[in-house]
This record gives C-alpha cells, sequence and structure tokens, in this order.
C-alpha cells in the first residue's frame, strides 16, 4: 500500500471526500435550511445616498402593517451595543449595523423591519419614511487621501485610515546603482468574491439560559467573542453553531454587523430571528467587497535582467469603514519581493475611506493584487530589455538552494524550487509551440498574446499584519486546535474548531487522523463543535488549514497513537521503545503476534482502569492546540516580520486572443504548475487550484463594482456584476510539482488561495502581450469588453 | 427580493384570456416571465392582477404560410429552437435563438414575451425587426395587425395597450428563387447574456450570384434595433465580396445611435458594430467571415 | 394599497397549491406572488434547491419542470400547479441512494461548497436525457445558466462526462449492471 515513493496510506490518494455526499443528495444544512418555531425575518431599510445626514425616520405606516412586529433603527440600536471593531486605530469611527446620524454609502442599512416573512417585511421596509439632506460624497480615493475638508468621517479628522512608508535595505542606493528604472501604475479594480450564497444569519435567545444561538454562514476568526463584545455579553453567552454549511465564502462571509443586529433583535424582542441577504442587501449593504488598489511601482534593473530594487506604493480604497480591510495591505508585505532576489524594496501603503460599500477580506488578503502589481514589473522590465519573459524569471527566481531564503521585508520563505516549477508549466503548455501558435495568429492579423506570471501563496496565517499595523495589538498567536476522541465502541471522531465553506476540512482531519492511526478516513467521523464547545481556533483563512488544522489533528492522533503503545507497554512488559503501532494494534516489533489489538486497547481505555499505567487518564480522547509554525514574534520597529510561516508557489503561461473588431477575449489555452509541499487530498487541491484560477480570470476580465461619479452603485445584481461561467473558463492543463515544507509534519503547504494568485496576472499579461503590436497597453483591471472596444476602435 | 403582492388569475383560452383582461386595470400578462419576474422581484413592476397566459394552447402553436412562419406569442424559446419549421423556413430566428439567455431560460421565456418586453438588446427583438414582422394584436372586440417597427417603440416601450394581448407574430418568409443566406453575430461580455451590440442579416442571392433581397439590422447601436437601409442598398443587385461587404458595413455608420453604459461606450459600440455587420453580411453571402463571435 | 401611500401592497389571499414534486404530491398554502423556489423550500420544507439571486442569473434554483430545467425563482408556485416538478431530492431512484450522475459528481469531486451543486446536477440531468454522449462544449453550455464560484467548472465537466460514459456503458447490452 505504502512505498519508498509513496509513503502514505491515505494522504495524497485519490480518495472520495467526506462532505460531498450530503450535497450531492441536497441534504446540505445552509443557514438558510434553519426554520424554528415562531421564526421572525428581517428585512434591511437602504440607504439610496452615497452620503447623507438622516433628518428623521418614521416607521408609523410599516409599523401599522399586519404582521410587521418592529422597526429598529440605528439611533435605537447604538444605545444597545458596542461598535464594530476595527484593525486600525480609528476610535472616531463608529461602526454600527444600522447608520446612526449619518448615511456613509448607497446601499448601507438604516433600518431593519421585523416581520412575519420575508415579503411582508420587504413590504413594510418600503413604507419606512427617511428624511435625508444629501452631502458630498468622497468617490475617487486620490481625492479621498488629499481631502481636508470632504470627509467620510469627519470625526476622524481625514481620510486616511493607515499610511506608513517601509523601507528594507538601501532602496535608494540600489536605483542609484542600477542600470535603468522603469515607472508605471496599474489599478486592480473593486471586486469580490460573491459567493453563491449570500450571508445569513439566524439568531435565538435562551432566556432560560442567558445564552444566544447563532446559526451563520460564516467564516471568520473570533466571530463569537466579537459579537459578544458588542452585544455586552460574557464570551460564554454565546454559542456560534459551527456546523452550518457556508455556501462559500472564500473570505468575505464576515457578517458580524448581520450577526450583532440579528442577536440584539432576538433578545430584545424574543422571538428567534433570520437575517437572510437576498442579492441587493448582498452586493450593495453585505460589506463584502475586496481590495480596491492603484499601484504606483517603480523598479530597477541591470542590462543583464537582475531586478535589484523596487518600490511599490499602494493605495487602497477601503470603502466606508475600516473593519479589517486595511490589514489587507499588510498581509503582502511577507512576500513582498515575490519569487524574486530582489535586495531592497519600499513599500507605502496607504487606505483610505470613501463613500463606497465596505471592504473585507478577500481570497488572499490583498496577496492577489500585489502579485499583479510585481508581476507587470517583471513583464515590464523584460520587455524593456527585450528578454523572454520566462528567462527574466528565471535569472531573478530565489534558487532551490537558497532556502530558507529571507526576504528584505523580514519574512523567511520555508522552501520552493520555482526555476523547476516555472519549467514544468512551460513543458506542459510546449512555451515554444505556443509562440509559434501566437505568432500564426499575429500572422494573421489577429491580437493574440501569452501570458507569463509566477506567484506565491503565503499560507498559515499568523496576522502578523495586526501588530505590524496596529501598535496597540500585540497579537503573536493564530492557534487552531482539534480533538480526537476514540469512544467505548473504538470508533472514532474528531472535533473541529470552525465551519467551513466548501475547503474539505472534515476530509482533511479524517486523512490525517486516519493516517497516523491506520483507520480508514471514511470511518472517522469529524464534527464541527460550537465555538462553546471548541478549543481555540482562528477559522480557515489564510490558507492556514492543511498546515494548521492538519498539524493540530495530527498531534492529538499521535498523541492517541503513543498513549496506546504507552498502554500496551505497560501491558506487555516491553518497552514502549520495542513496540509498534500498525493497523490499529501495537505489537512486538520483532514479535508480530504479540501484542494488543485495537479493541484490547480501548477497552482498557474505557473500562480497565487496572491495566493503565499508573497515572494515565481514563479514556481515550487527545487534543492539540497548534502554534503557528515560525510564528510568536512581534514585528522589529521598522516593520521586518515573519508573516506567514509556508510559501507555495505558482506558475501560470494563458494564451489568449482578442477580437480586433470587438475587443472580445477568447482564452484558448491555459496551463498551470503548482507547488504546494504534500498535497493531503488530491481532489481538493485541485479543485482550490482550478476555482482560485477562475475567481481571477473574473477578477482580469470580468468583475468589478462600479460607481458613478456621485457615489452611487451601478452594479448591484448578477446583470452588472459579471461572474464567469462555465464558457468562459477555460479547460486548464495542470502539473504538481512537491517541495515539502521543512515546518510542518507532512510536509504540506497552503491551498486555499491557489491559482487566485496568479491568474489575473497572467490574463493581465497576456493581454498586453496581444496589445503590444499596437503599442497599447491596458494597465487597469478588469479589462473588460468595453475597455478593449474603446482601445481597439481606431485599429480595425 | 420578493414581489410586491398581486392576485392571480390564469385563463384557458383566448376569449377567456381577452375578457379578463377587458375587465381589469394594472393587469399584466405573464408569459415565460423571464424578464417580468425579476423586475416584479427588485418591484420595478407592481402588477395588481397577474393574468397568466401559460395554459392557452392556442398561443403556442408555429405554424408554416406560404409568406411566412407564424408563431403564437407564448411559444417557448425552446421549442421555437427546436422547431423544425423554424430551422428550414426561418433561418435567422434560428441562428439568433441559441444566443436567447441560457436552457433554463429559454425553456420558460416565450417569443412574444422577448417582444413584449422590448428590451433594446434583446436577440428576437433584433430578429423581427429585421424580418419586418406583424404582430397580432387581440382584444376582446377585435384584432389588430402591428409592424414589429410600430410595436417596438422604445427602449422596454411597446404600443400594447392595456387590455390587449399579444397573440401571435408572423416572420414574413423570402420564398423567391434563390439561395437565403443569413448571419447572426452577437458580443456580449459572457455567452448568454444580453447582446452589448448585435447584429441580424439575411441575404437573397440569386443564381447568378446577385442579391435580391436584402435585410440587415443592428441591435444596441441605436435607442431600439434598426433596419440599415443604407447598407441594405448598398447590397441590393451587386454580387457581394468581401470588398464591398466591408464598403457596405462602413455606410451604417450615419445611421448608429449607439448608447454608452457600463458594458460599452458608444465609440466601442460604433467599433463592435462596423465589424459585427461585415461578418454578417459575409455569412450571409456564403463568405466565410472568418471569426466566430459567439458570446 | 394603504390610504395616502402608493407604495404599499396588500397582501393577496392565500392560496392552495398543489403540484407534482418528484413523483409524489406536494400540497400547500401561499400567496400568487411566493415564488416556485420558496414554496418548495419554505412550505415543502425541500431545502435542497437553493436561493442564489432571485433574478435568474446564477441557476442555484434550477428545478425540472415537466422534464425542463427552468430556474424555480423566475416562476411563482402558483403557477406551477398542477405540473411536475423534480428537485435534487427527486434525481435518485430511491431515497438515501444516489443516481449515477450524482455519485460522478462524487468521484471526481465536482462540487466545494455544494450551494451552487443541486441546481449543477439538475441542469447536468437535463442534458444527459438528451445528449447521451455530451462533448465538452455541449456540456459546458449546458450548465453555463448554472454559476458555480468554488471549482472553476473543471472537475464538474469531468463529472458529466464521466456520467456519461457510465451510463452509456450500462445501456449497451450486455453490459447490464
Amino acid at each position: 500500500m505504502t512505498s519508498a515513493d509513496h509513503p502514505y496510506r491515505y494522504v495524497g490518494r485519490q480518495r472520495r471526500t467526506k462532505e460531498d455526499r450530503r450535497f450531492i443528495a441536497g441534504q446540505g444544512r445552509f443557514v438558510a435550511d434553519i426554520s424554528l418555531p415562531d421564526m421572525r425575518h428581517v428585512a434591511p431599510v437602504a440607504s439610496p445616498h452615497a452620503s447623507a445626514r438622516i433628518l428623521s425616520i418614521d416607521a408609523d405606516a410599516a409599523l401599522a402593517l399586519d404582521g410587521v412586529h418592529a422597526v429598529l433603527t440605528g439611533a435605537q440600536l447604538q444605545t444597545g451595543i458596542e461598535p464594530i471593531q476595527h484593525g486600525v486605530p480609528a476610535p472616531d469611527i463608529r461602526w454600527y449595523p444600522l447608520a446612526h446620524e449619518a448615511v456613509c454609502y448607497a446601499g448601507e442599512w438604516v433600518a431593519a423591519v421585523v416581520a412575519d416573512s420575508r415579503h411582508i417585511a420587504e413590504d413594510a421596509a418600503e413604507l419606512v419614511d427617511v428624511r435625508y439632506a444629501e452631502t458630498p460624497a468622497v468617490v475617487d480615493p486620490e481625492v479621498a487621501f488629499d481631502a481636508t475638508d470632504a470627509l467620510v468621517h469627519p470625526a476622524h479628522g481625514s481620510n486616511v485610515l493607515f499610511h506608513r512608508k517601509f523601507v528594507w535595505g538601501a532602496v535608494d542606493d540600489d536605483f542609484a546603482a542600477a542600470d535603468h528604472s522603469l515607472s508605471f501604475r496599474v489599478k486592480w479594480g473593486r471586486n469580490s468574491t460573491v459567493p453563491i450564497e449570500t450571508f445569513g444569519v439566524v439568531a435565538q435567545w435562551q432566556p432560560g439560559d442567558g445564552l444566544l444561538d447563532v446559526w451563520a454562514s460564516i467564516q471568520m476568526p473570533k466571530y463569537s467573542d466579537q459579537i459578544a463584545e458588542s452585544l455586552r455579553l460574557a464570551g460564554n453567552r454565546i454559542r456560534v453553531h459551527q456546523d452550518v454549511d457556508v455556501g462559500g465564502s472564500y473570505g468575505v462571509k464576515r457578517g458580524l454587523k448581520h450577526a450583532i443586529l440579528a442577536g440584539y433583535l432576538a433578545r430584545e424582542l424574543g422571538f428567534p430571528i433570520r437575517l437572510i441577504e437576498d442579492r441587493l442587501d448582498n452586493m450593495s449593504g453585505g460589506d463584502a467587497h475586496g481590495p480596491d488598489r492603484i499601484f504606483d511601482m517603480d523598479v530597477a534593473f541591470n542590462d543583464d535582467g537582475t531586478i535589484t530594487s523596487m518600490k511599490i506604493r499602494a493605495l487602497d480604497d477601503c470603502g466606508a469603514y475600516p473593519g479589517r480591510a486595511p490589514l489587507q495591505l499588510g498581509k503582502p508585505v511577507g512576500s513582498i519581493v515575490g519569487p524574486y532576489r530582489i535586495g531592497s524594496v519600499a513599500y507605502e501603503a496607504i487606505s483610505v475611506c470613501t463613500n463606497k460599500t465596505a471592504q473585507v477580506a478577500v481570497r488572499g488578503f490583498g496577496q492577489a493584487p500585489t502579485n499583479f502589481a510585481i508581476e507587470t514589473a517583471v513583464d515590464k522590465v523584460a520587455r524593456f530589455l527585450d528578454l523572454d519573459r520566462i528567462e527574466l524569471r528565471r535569472r531573478n527566481f530565489i534558487r532551490a538552494e537558497d532556502f530558507p531564503y529571507t526576504i528584505p521585508s523580514g519574512t523567511a520563505y520555508d522552501s520552493g524550487d520555482y526555476h523547476t516549477v516555472q519549467q514544468k508549466v512551460a513543458d506542459l503548455i510546449d512555451y515554444q509551440g505556443l509562440i509559434t501558435r501566437r505568432d500564426a495568429i499575429r500572422d494573421r492579423g489577429g491580437l493574440a498574446g501569452i501570458g507569463i506570471a509566477s506567484c506565491l501563496e503565503p499560507g498559515g496565517g499568523n496576522a502578523a499584519f495586526e501588530p505590524l499595523f496596529n501598535p496597540s495589538n500585540d497579537t503573536t498567536t493564530w492557534m487552531e486546535s482539534c480533538t480526537v476522541k476514540v469512544d467505548r465502541l473504538g470508533d472514532v471522531t474528531v472535533l473541529i474548531c470552525t465551519s467551513s465553506a466548501g475547503q474539505g476540512h472534515q476530509t482533511l482531519a479524517a486523512t490525517v487522523v486516519g493516517e497516523v492511526l491506520h483507520i480508514d478516513p471514511a470511518e472517522i467521523r469529524v464534527v464541527h463543535s460550537d465555538s462553546l464547545s471548541s478549543l481555540p481556533g482562528n477559522s480557515p483563512v489564510a490558507s492556514r488549514m492543511a498546515i494548521m488544522l492538519g498539524g493540530a489533528a495530527q498531534r492529538a492522533a499521535e498523541a492517541i497513537r503513543d498513549r496506546l503503545i504507552a498502554i500496551a507497554a505497560h501491558n506487555l512488559g516491553s518497552p514502549g521503545s520495542a513496540l509498534v503501532y500498525a493497523d490499529k494494534s501495537v505489537h512486538v516489533a520483532d514479535d508480530p503476534s504479540t501484542g494488543l489489538d485495537w479493541q484490547a486497547l480501548v477497552r482498557i481505555c474505557h473500562r480497565q482502569y487496572h491495566l493503565m499505567p499508573p497515572g494515565m487518564e481514563p479514556g481515550l480522547q487527545a487534543s492539540h492546540t497548534l502554534q503557528v509554525p515560525n510564528g510568536g514574534t512581534m514585528p522589529a520597529e521598522d516593520g521586518r516580520v515573519q508573516m506567514y510561516p509556508c510559501f507555495s508557489f505558482e506558475a501560470h503561461i494563458p494564451l489568449i486572443e482578442i477580437d480586433r473588431g470587438t475587443g472580445k477575449v477568447r482564452i484558448h489555452d491555459y496551463a498551470i504548475a503548482h507547488d504546494c509541499g504534500t498535497v493531503i487530498s488530491p481532489a481538493i487541491v485541485k479543485g482550490m487550484l482550478l476555482g482560485g484560477i477562475a475567481h481571477g480570470i473574473g477578477a482580469a476580465l470580468y468583475e468589478k463594482f462600479e460607481y458613478d461619479s456621485a457615489g452611487q452603485h451601478l452594479t448591484g445584481t448578477f446583470m452588472d456584476y459579471l461572474l464567469p461561467s462555465a464558457h468562459e473558463i477555460p479547460e486548464i492543463k495542470m502539473a504538481e510539482h512537491c517541495t515539502p515544507s521543512p515546518l510542518t509534519a507532512l510536509g504540506q503547504k497552503g491551498a486555499g488561495e491557489a491559482g487566485y494568485m496568479g491568474s489575473a496576472a497572467a490574463i493581465a499579461s497576456a493581454v498586453n502581450d496581444a496589445l503590444l503590436p499596437l503599442g497599447l497597453e491596458a494597465n487597469t483591471l478588469p479589462v473588460k469588453l468595453g475597455m478593449l472596444s474603446e482601445m481597439l476602435k481606431d485599429h480595425i | 427580493m420578493k414581489a410586491a403582492a398581486f392576485d392571480y388569475t390564469r385563463p384557458r383560452d383566448l376569449p377567456d384570456l381577452l375578457r379578463q383582461l377587458a375587465g381589469s386595470t394594472d393587469a399584466k400578462i405573464i408569459a415565460g416571465g423571464q424578464s417580468l419576474v425579476p423586475m416584479m422581484a427588485m418591484r420595478l413592476v407592481r402588477p395588481a392582477l397577474l393574468v397568466d397566459i401559460n395554459d392557452v394552447q392556442d398561443l403556442q402553436t408555429i405554424a408554416l404560410e406560404d409568406d411566412g412562419v407564424v408563431i403564437g406569442a407564448c411559444t417557448r424559446q425552446a421549442d421555437a429552437e427546436k422547431s423544425d419549421i423554424v430551422r428550414e423556413h426561418l433561418p435567422l430566428l434560428a441562428a439568433a435563438l441559441p444566443f436567447v439567455g441560457h436552457d433554463q431560460t429559454r425553456n420558460r421565456g416565450t417569443v412574444g414575451g422577448s417582444l413584449a418586453h422590448a428590451d433594446p438588446s434583446a436577440e428576437i427583438v433584433l430578429v423581427a425587426t429585421a424580418l419586418q414582422a406583424e404582430l397580432t394584436l387581440a382584444r376582446s372586440s377585435g384584432t389588430r395587425i402591428s409592424s414589429a417597427r410600430d410595436f417596438l417603440a422604445a427602449p422596454m416601450t411597446t404600443t400594447l395597450d392595456e387590455d390587449e394581448c399579444l397573440i401571435a407574430i408572423r416572420f414574413p418568409r423570402w420564398t423567391e428563387a434563390g439561395r437565403l443566406g443569413i448571419g447572426f453575430h452577437e458580443v456580449s461580455p459572457r455567452a448568454g447574456d444580453f447582446a452589448v451590440v448585435a447584429v441580424a442579416a439575411q441575404l437573397l442571392i440569386d443564381q447568378a450570384g446577385i442579391c435580391r433581397r436584402a435585410a440587415v439590422a443592428v441591435a444596441n447601436a441605436a435607442p431600439m434595433p434598426i433596419r440599415l437601409t443604407t447598407v441594405e442598398a448598398a447590397l441590393l443587385d451587386t454580387a457581394v465580396d468581401r470588398k464591398s461587404a466591408r464598403e457596405a458595413a462602413a455606410l451604417a455608420d450615419d445611421l448608429l445611435d449607439p448608447p454608452s453604459d457600463l458594458h460599452a461606450s458608444a465609440a466601442g459600440r460604433r467599433h463592435m458594430a462596423r465589424t459585427l455587420i461585415e461578418r454578417a453580411i459575409l455569412d450571409a453571402a456564403g463568405l466565410v467571415a472568418g471569426h466566430g463571435s459567439h458570446g | 394599497m394603504p390610504p395616502g401611500s402608493w407604495r404599499g401592497t396588500v397582501p393577496m389571499a392565500d392560496r392552495t397549491i398543489r403540484l407534482r414534486v418528484n413523483g409524489k404530491t406536494g400540497e400547500g398554502v401561499a400567496e400568487p406572488r411566493v415564488t416556485l423556489l420558496d414554496f418548495l423550500r419554505d412550505t415543502l420544507r425541500l431545502t435542497g434547491t437553493h436561493m442564489g439571486c432571485e433574478h435568474g442569473i446564477c441557476g442555484a434554483c434550477t428545478v425540472l419542470f415537466d422534464g425542463a430545467p427552468v430556474r424555480s425563482c423566475l416562476i411563482f408556485a402558483v403557477q406551477a400547479e398542477g405540473h411536475d416538478i423534480t428537485t435534487v431530492e427527486g434525481l435518485a431512484d430511491a431515497a438515501g441512494d444516489l443516481s449515477v450522475l450524482q455519485d460522478c459528481f462524487w468521484e471526481t469531486h465536482a462540487l466545494q461548497c455544494g450551494y451552487c451543486t443541486p441546481g449543477m446536477l439538475i441542469a447536468a440531468q437535463a442534458l444527459l436525457r438528451r445528449n447521451n454522449d455530451p462533448d465538452d462544449s455541449e456540456i459546458r453550455d449546458a450548465i453555463s445558466g448554472n454559476l458555480c464560484r468554488c471549482t472553476g467548472y473543471g472537475q464538474i465537466v469531468e463529472a458529466i462526462r464521466l456520467a456519461a460514459d457510465r451510463l452509456n456503458q450500462r445501456s449497451r447490452p450486455g453490459n447490464a449492471s
């Protein structure tokens, strides 16, 4: 079964997942599937203005409607709760689930109607008469940055939420010494992950227990703590049910305001409250937009193609409220030079407020936009020097023998072999043949382009961006926990401490535990414990669960195994070192017939205390709470920091064609080579990679939240915000490579943000390669049909 | 996104339908509902009464006549797409239908519903304009015939009266001797989206290779789909080749008044229109256009 | 309408709606404005069919209506009176079983969060019913009205191709299994 080639029984094998079966049978348990007796429904009343003072709210007509129970306004709500916390110091920006005194974006919720059905709640929401006095909206982030009087939150004193310039290494000297330098600007458009399930929450107050039960479509660290703090409740008076299936998240399912609102209403009104966003609520009022960034880049390089230094200025439009959004400028610090040996770097990170829907964590936490900016720089250098873009990358890649490699911003990359992975993708797609094909299309007058992108996916998430961006925050752990227990019948149950949104954590935990204990993962039950019965965890963000949950599950299972060996040693009279654990039994290494089988061992643990080693606790269970590998230190004065522990790598090559007569882009071919260390579940990693690529293609070509100059959101439906379908996503060729991480038990790294890290950069690279013969450049993502048709109108 | 409350009726036959329409105020007819229901869900449309015509069998027929094909207004787009009559005798409509939404919407959406909705980017509206379809509008007191051009008054606006129902669409057949060629090209951000620009062309080429009849129309390059009369005139009585197709397409420019929106600027649409007109003419003339532009 | 307001709406009388769902009679009471989607989920408690956009774009709510895939968010339940509906819960021959197509979705891991999956399965089922040997472009076309944010569609296309192969093998003489 195992071999030198493949040392594992279950890890890395093609196996069916544990989760899929219930979903394909229509038996998922999503939040909208929850129905409680006497449950009432909420519809929000949304602001039609981007910026306005609220003069009055008259809810009489709404309240008069049959079936309406309450209309809650921001003024009422804010007296009973604490504001939602921000990731950066901004004490004077008071953020509540319902606007109070002023609205800061079109779609912001100003009141909430509670009724017998969502239908009636919407009927009543229309009748809530809100009077506004409009104020000028701040829409352009560059104007916002400079503004002194046009402020989104006047009390904050400016629109700037975070601004710091980091300099790591002799940037000015390196620029002065370089043969050449280039400066350019690129923009990453406002998009998001936009899961097909909107955010939803059901809250029920249990007066007998003094306990608020919360079922939510949630993917968020410290969710229950933050609800408790806002509702002024003890932490042990909130119970978040983490066994709710989450219909996609990729970072954004963070409905803190929704849960605070629903929890408040449930407690005040005394019946269960259901708040399920509809698509209009979600797109404009869900506070789930993603990074929206302007990069001003300078890159210094020599004639031989060596890139010596880089200056990055990133201005991010965070929308109306900061939340954790500004921290998305912090995470890229840990891979600020990408996979390249760039000796010095300056990074100026600026986050500003505008009158737009608030931003939230999106897949990669700011990494994909940064990768796009870095890859654009590399392409431009190659073009300037007339060097092949792959060759230029080879000349600058960190070499396999250089790991662990510490980049100027202080983060050590654990392992990698970028040259080999790059070679694999070039071989997979036949790079030379691809060039021939591109040129053949060009010869017949077509616009064809090859994209190159080689990007990192930091994984493992240690939240070092929190202390980096907020001096009062000294968080240095971002632990994850797992419990393994063997019941009296000998069956294994694993408890994990978060909800899942399709990442396959049940499969992950069962595979790792099964591997250690030699038990078929299909026979292992994995349970998402609720927040009160959970050990500490930080949710499946930051490409971290293979590393963190996988690591915790492995340690817990190993503790079980070690205990069984100790019990056998005690009963067999042999030292533990002479025993081996195999196939659910412990036997003497050189005498397999002498040993104790699983049932005997389980029986000892659960019934025969007299056969246990003295002092060992009865039962058979173990927990482990894992600290992030390489984590635990505060940032240095100059901002140098170990951001994440593990670094996956991906190399993309697409071939695209732009219809010169219309601007329509077609992706002819797409190949990727990917290295996330040891793969635990191949089908899951493959799915993550393909899904991430598709998401990046959306970000590159289709998806954008658009605003007009008055701050009106123009893309509030799926008719305007365009998610790619099976037609737009091509078949993708994949090659895997494995450079194990030295920091993890199995050598695994993260894969949850894979594909998305580089696909937008790759498509942008291909578009610009296609436009090159016309002397045109597209430097703003997404490169939508309209933009290309406009650019090409004079080039028929 | 729950519709405002409404009352509902489902007449069983045409007289019943027309009687109910005559006796109602603020009624709205629902056929496939693929455009109406989203607008109701967003409360942009809020009828007091919804009159469901899906049970009126007479409205779901496809009939071949000497000089035309008559399609009942409540015929599913999917049924029209699968119809041998449409495929053989209305190839332009057959070519356009796969561009209308997706399987799931064509299974419910109707030919008449699309016309009554009058979305300027809708493919069926474009084909009806190109072929100068005639629409039969009925009310309890009688019927009238309207040209597509008259019926399609403005974006999302028709001349249908409140008590009237569109019951049938007659697409003329070109039965003169010769080869009937068609071309349908569309650009949309994604396959299945409404067109950013679409062009429909139908040419009748005689044995000598001379174009004897021409219909070329464009959607979304003017407020409503328009026939490109100067382009048609340039093609008539000529042997269409690549050069003349390009020159004819260029003549459209003066007729265009493209809108500007999120999906494309007016100038971008002009560019697309010129391209698609040329390609549609080439297809219709039996010359390979060289670029597929599905989606 | 409430006096003095053009915006208000008065709930209409509930109606008893009776339809066939997954081969059985489903009956419930709802206002005319309740969509088939909401009726299936809230009244009949068949929660396998999902709400994604409620304006007919995402396809998460796809069901078979008299055998043809449609958006259940764009049909009012009252319109489905007397019609035959199949939801994801009705794809397998017997409760607790999986159809070949469902099993292939599992085998290729053609899903992650599972939210779009029921609609995707229905669209695929309709395709395989009318075309037992679809090529990849036909598969992509058939599911192009169903948006998935997790998978990038690759493993879904694989699953449908695999299901077509399996179903064809099974229907070939001498290959009964």
